[in-house]
């Protein structure tokens, strides 16, 4: 009967309760948000790349290695020549090991030459491979395989010609040697969405007539001279490797970070991406700290009008008191109040946020290519549910004491 | 209970607000027979609510007794007082009696919550409380409506329904009428009597209108019973 008579009163104050619980939901919603975000974002992260044991290249951070050869950010500081790429492929220990060629561009996207063993070798989300969404892989010398950001935002279909630009953000471009979209790739949520690929031997065509970094005046060989060149690479930026055991990696890691003859670096992919991780963390503990706090100000929010209702429902507290209810009945009354009110809010919360979760998922992906899961409450969210919950009925407790007080010095008279 | 105890009975009663304005109130004698209608009228601000207070045990006296059917209040815990309360006395106030966002079922049903024996006297208290409801003229199906959107005369007569049900030994009724029409005051007032005899209930009424004192049994001046000091130290 308490409890009916409970909610009726809220039922009575419907307007306010309604919008103390719409703000709960949505700083609930938002917390839980971030929440999946993150965890989504942190597994497609980590499903950046995989399949590949070693990432090799010249000596630097193993952070710096990985965010240029996986992530494209930044620059290599160094190449690493090609007589020490055939050294490594040759190893017992290697399995397979694919090279790659960075330092041009088209557009804001970054050109990468490699063979095409990287289709074969590359893996994401635990060893899923490239698939080819439209055409076929680069064939010819100047045909490229396109990433789906790329041919999105540029809008290329088969058959378009590309020019690369020599460096980044640069204005000299390879105008000479078109490339030919040959093939546009499966959008996967990983850097290779906004790649260009060409063949290793492409990198060194375009750079033919080129020299220090600035193409020489008055000097242009036509494409099918080139084709007629020995196109082996003098330098590539980095290698992905795979060994043929396990076991193997470390002893293989050891030889290579020791090679005499140049200055290497070989890092485990899942190691370097776990440091970076921690970087990226920092932003992702912001983003629960703000969240955390939005949810605070709505729990105050929810203090704040239980506190203002106290006056003008002395009445009602003075009719308990003079049916007989003890004050500690009134201070349960409130506490429970606050308590039905945080669970509405936090359940409705959770219920918006699989609504906003089946809406946006689709949007998420092919904006940011994250893909979040849609995926039962997890144990962790339960807890914060309940958190939030009971941090309702322990904030509320501060207006509650205030009643049981008003409501002893009151007892059943009041003089409004 | 002792039938020849009576159901309320207050001796040498000094009472003063602590730390609030001065304000005294003593009580030297006052005592109700079990089944009495008394109308007890007095000014305001001549102590009665504080009399109230006191009888209902939300306050206790600095010394004196304050007894209903034969218990001390003082020897009892705020605790216990909460419960005997709910128990022995039926309160109907001047108005803003029900809690509006409730049934009227719930309304009348409330001090039985929070009193076992009194709860326990009654078998069957739905079908009570809609007897209840009947006698004292309200409409059928009363029940199940919300309590604020009566008329206030509906409200009174709940409020008297939620006084009576169990039958408690003692009802206080703090103006019940002031907010009621001559006619409909006499005619609230039948009801209750008819009711509270029934029951067997002692009615003390608190008034400044001595218009209604024929239909009392004894009526009691609040200066006679009474002592208040506006000045005490």
């Amino acid at each position: 009967m308490i409890l009916r008579l409970a909610f009726a009163s809220l039922l009575a104050r419907g307007l306010t309760v309604a919008m103390t619980i719409l703000a709960i939901a949505l700083s609930v919603m938002l917390f839980l948000g971030v929440e999946k975000v993150r965890t989504g974002a942190k597994a497609s992260f980590a499903d950046t790349i995989s399949g590949t044991d070693l990432i090799v290249g010249a000596r630097s951070g193993s952070v710096q290695l990985l965010l240029y050869s996986v992530f494209r950010i930044g620059n290599a500081t160094n190449n690493m020549t090609w007589e020490s790429y055939q050294d490594i492929a040759e190893n017992d220990a290697v399995d397979w090991i694919v090279p790659i060629s960075l330092g041009d561009s088209h557009r804001q996207f970054r050109v990468m030459g490699t063979t095409t063993a990287f289709f074969e070798r590359y893996k994401y989300r635990s060893g899923q491979s490239l698939t080819v969404h439209d055409g076929v892989l680069m064939d010819d010398l100047f045909d490229a395989t396109i990433g789906s950001d790329v041919a999105e935002t540029l809008g290329y279909s088969i058959g378009d010609p590309i020019v690369v630009a020599h460096g980044l953000a640069s204005f000299s471009e390879h105008k000479d040697q078109p490339f030919r979209v040959s093939g546009i790739l499966e959008k996967t949520g990983t850097p290779v969405d906004r790649t260009v690929i060409v063949s290793l031997e492409a990198i060194e065509a375009i750079h033919v007539d080129w020299q220090s970094g600035a193409q020489i005046p008055g000097q242009s060989t036509p494409a099918d001279v080139i084709r007629q060149l020995d196109l082996q690479p003098q330098a590539i930026t980095a290698a992905l490797v795979g060994v043929k055991g396990r076991l193997q990696v470390f002893g293989l890691q050891r030889s290579i970070n020791e090679y005499a003859q140049e200055p290497l670096l070989a890092i485990l992919p899942g190691i370097a991406l776990q440091e970076l991780w921690q970087i990226v963390g920092i932003a992702e503990t912001a983003l629960i700290a703000v969240s955390a706090m939005v949810i605070v100000t709505a729990l105050i929010g929810m203090m704040a009008t239980i506190f203002s209702s106290l006056s003008e429902r002395r009445r009602e507290m003075a009719i308990f008191r003079a049916m007989g209810a003890r004050p500690r009945v009134i201070f349960s009354l409130l506490v429970l109040e606050a308590t039905v009110i945080s669970a509405i809010g936090a359940l409705l919360g959770l219920a918006l946020l699989y609504l906003g979760l089946l809406v946006a998922q689709p949007l998420i992906d092919s904006a940011f290519g994250l893909w979040i899961p849609i995926t039962a409450p997890s144990m962790r969210e339960g807890w914060v549910l309940l958190s939030v919950i009971l941090a309702g009925a322990i904030v509320s407790m501060i207006p509650a004491i205030r009643a049981y007080r008003m409501s002893v010095a009151d007892g059943m008279m009041v003089r409004i | 209970m002792p039938t020849t105890a009576p159901t309320l009975e207050l001796k040498d009663v000094q009472f003063r607000w602590p730390g609030r304005a001065p304000f005294e109130l003593s009580v030297p004698e006052l005592k109700l027979a079990a089944d009495e209608t008394v109308l007890l009228l007095g000014e305001s601000g001549s102590g009665k609510s504080t009399l109230l207070s006191l009888i209902c045990g939300t306050i206790t006296a600095q010394s004196g007794k304050v007894a209903v059917a034969g218990t001390d209040i003082a020897s009892l815990s705020a605790g216990k007082r909460d419960r005997f309360r709910a128990e022995q006395i039926g309160l109907i106030f001047q108005q803003f009696n029900l809690l509006p966002f409730a049934n009227v079922r719930d309304n009348i049903l409330l001090p039985l919550r929070f009193a076992p024996d009194r709860a326990a006297r009654v078998s069957a208290p739905e079908t009570e409380a809609d007897a209840l409801c009947r006698t004292l003229g309200l409409p059928d199906n009363i029940m199940n409506e919300q309590a604020g959107k009566l008329s206030v005369g509906q409200q009174q007569r709940v409020a008297a329904a939620r006084a009576l049900i169990g039958a408690p030994p003692l009802i206080i009724a703090d103006e019940p009428t002031s907010s009621l029409d001559a006619s409909t005051q006499s005619a609230f007032l039948e009801l209750l009597f008819s009711q509270s005899r029934a029951h067997r209930s002692t009615v003390l009424m608190v008034s400044h209108d001595a218009r209604l004192s024929n239909q009392f049994d004894r009526v009691i001046h609040m200066d006679d019973i009474a002592h208040t000091d506006r000045n005490a130290p």
